[in-house]
């Protein structure tokens, strides 16, 4: 088994909660004891209020599909596979919601529901440095890597 | 404090020009703006040029191509709304005494499709994250379903803006279209299609500023020129972040700069008699009318259905045709809007007059986020 490769940028994901070898990954967001919300990436203050107490906190695994497209030509800077879903997934926190945007496994926008459960998964893109990871949104329970 | 007027506007048109320099085509504009209010070398005291993409020293270049430097000469470069940010800061310097005349001159040349921006860090690209007209798709998503918008009405806002872009031959398209057409052009992203989405593309505007009392009678007065950034929080708004939190009460960059543009000019939405505002796409024209206080949330589709926002209507929108039309010159774009109300204050706009206008708002907003919300009025 060859080793994943380097992610994305580091520190906005790791792996888990699931077993090794089902795709499955944590966001790693920031929460500002002060401020009590979570963001996403971690940010060294608060972006919501400025507060400067920001811990690590781990995302939930699972939100709802929010808003969601398809990209269709490959972005400025962008060597990976189009199309692509792309989406916002809300997530549930103790103090509300906390929306996050990101890829989706599912490029067709047609096979996609509003509130659809979504779980964080781990794909692999090509760049000019080589292969990275990065995270995804999977629909829950298939289209699961 | 001291009032300010236009004492002349000059646009380069939007399209695609070749070989032609951004600095030779903000020369053009700003030399037919200086003529029409009588400026020349040591007739103001100030400049600023409005781009995104003109590099260093881009109104340097534009002032020494018609041999008028030695002024403070200021490039300033917010999004979208780089135009409308200068004639913010130019109409600030006159109403606080600093001078008495002040060159304003937006000026871009884009390359085409998709444009690259050093906003994004490099491992967004890389991720596909830096997906602009995916971003405003999303939007679009949001505003279909939250406020009654279909995309039948999205289609009809590319209809509308590209029949009053028939009469504007300062603009990129001048044929109209229809429904069917616009419903049939690729889809970029759903829910939006290619003929949805503005050209970004190259142009010029200038506007010259002066204190209302050295302006003459019957100048249009700049009443207002606010420009605000975003409220953090909102996950779809132009500041592009990777989260955000619930939305309903942060107060959106375009809302915020229209509130203090109505309280600076004294007006309020039913003032209004024309209006310019950003159709980047055709969903952001419709978030923009409830923004700027012109369209209760849900009732863009009657307004489209009755002809309300067309020329003719009870309160025309884009009647220079809008990005959709014109193309997005960036720097140059929130001054064309400028230079198109002028031209309608003064009855001067042709076959797309708004007839009896008297007040007009021009609205930009775009990366940043930046809003800029101007008031003229005559």
């Amino acid at each position: 088994m060859t080793d994943p490769a380097p992610p994305l940028s580091d520190g906005l994901f790791r792996a888990g909660p699931g077993a090794a070898d089902d795709g499955t990954i944590t966001l790693v967001g920031g929460r500002s004891a002060s401020g009590g919300r979570l963001h996403f990436p971690r940010s060294p203050v608060c972006p919501w209020t400025g507060a400067d107490d920001v811990e690590d906190a781990d995302l939930p695994r699972t939100g709802r599909l929010w808003a969601w497209t398809t990209v269709t030509a490959a972005p400025p800077g962008y060597s990976g596979p189009v199309p692509y879903g792309f989406g916002v997934v809300e997530f549930d926190d103790a103090d509300g919601v906390l929306r996050v945007v990101g890829r989706l496994t599912v490029a067709d926008a047609a096979a996609l529901r509003f509130g659809e459960p979504m779980v964080v998964v781990a794909v692999e893109l090509p760049t000019e440095r080589g292969p990275v990871t990065t995270w995804a949104f999977a629909p829950d329970g298939t289209d699961r890597p | 404090m001291t009032a300010v007027a236009v004492a002349g506007v000059g646009i380069h048109p939007f399209g695609r020009h070749g070989e032609l320099t951004a600095t030779a085509m903000g020369a053009a504009a700003l030399r037919d703006a200086m003529a029409e209010a009588s400026v020349g070398r040591g007739g103001f005291q100030a400049a600023f040029c409005a781009t995104a993409y003109g590099g260093v020293a881009a109104g340097h270049r534009v002032l020494g191509a018609l041999g008028l430097t030695g002024v403070p000469i200021v490039d300033v470069e917010a999004g979208c709304a780089s135009g409308g940010a200068a004639l913010a800061l130019a109409a600030g310097a006159i109403r606080a005494g600093q001078y008495d005349t002040v060159l304003v001159v937006g000026i871009e040349k884009m390359p085409k499709g998709v444009i690259r921006s050093s906003f994004f860090p490099q491992w967004m690209e890389e991720g596909g994250l830096a997906a602009t007209p995916a971003y405003f798709a999303l939007r679009a998503q949001r505003l279909l379903r939250e406020q009654d918008v279909t995309v039948d009405d999205l289609a009809a806002v590319v209809v509308k803006n590209r029949a009053h872009g028939v009469h504007n031959p300062d603009a990129m398209f001048t044929s109209a279209v229809t429904a069917e057409q616009v419903l049939g052009s690729r889809v970029v992203s759903p829910p939006l299609h290619l003929w949805m989405l503005c050209s970004p593309n190259e142009g010029a505007a200038a506007v010259v500023l002066r204190r209302a009392d050295l302006a003459g009678p019957g100048a249009v007065r700049l009443d207002a020129a606010a420009l605000r950034s975003h409220l953090p929080g909102s996950v779809l708004d132009e500041s592009t972040p990777l989260s955000g939190v619930e939305d309903q009460r942060i107060t959106p960059p375009t809302q915020l700069a229209a509130t203090d543009a109505y309280e600076a000019a004294g007006l309020g939405p039913g003032d209004v008699d024309v209006v310019e505002c950003q159709d980047t796409d055709a969903a952001r024209e419709l978030i923009s009318w409830v923004e700027l206080g012109l369209c209760p949330p849900g009732g863009q589709s009657a307004v489209l259905a009755s002809g309300g926002a067309s020329i003719g209507g009870t309160l025309p929108i884009n009647p220079s045709g809008g990005l959709l039309s014109k193309g997005e010159p960036l720097g140059a774009s929130a001054l064309g809007q400028v230079v198109e109300l002028v031209r309608q204050l003064r009855g001067q706009a042709g076959a797309r007059q708004v007839d009896g206008a008297r007040v007009g708002l021009a609205h930009t907003i775009g990366r940043g986020a930046n809003a800029s919300v101007a008031l003229l009025t005559t």
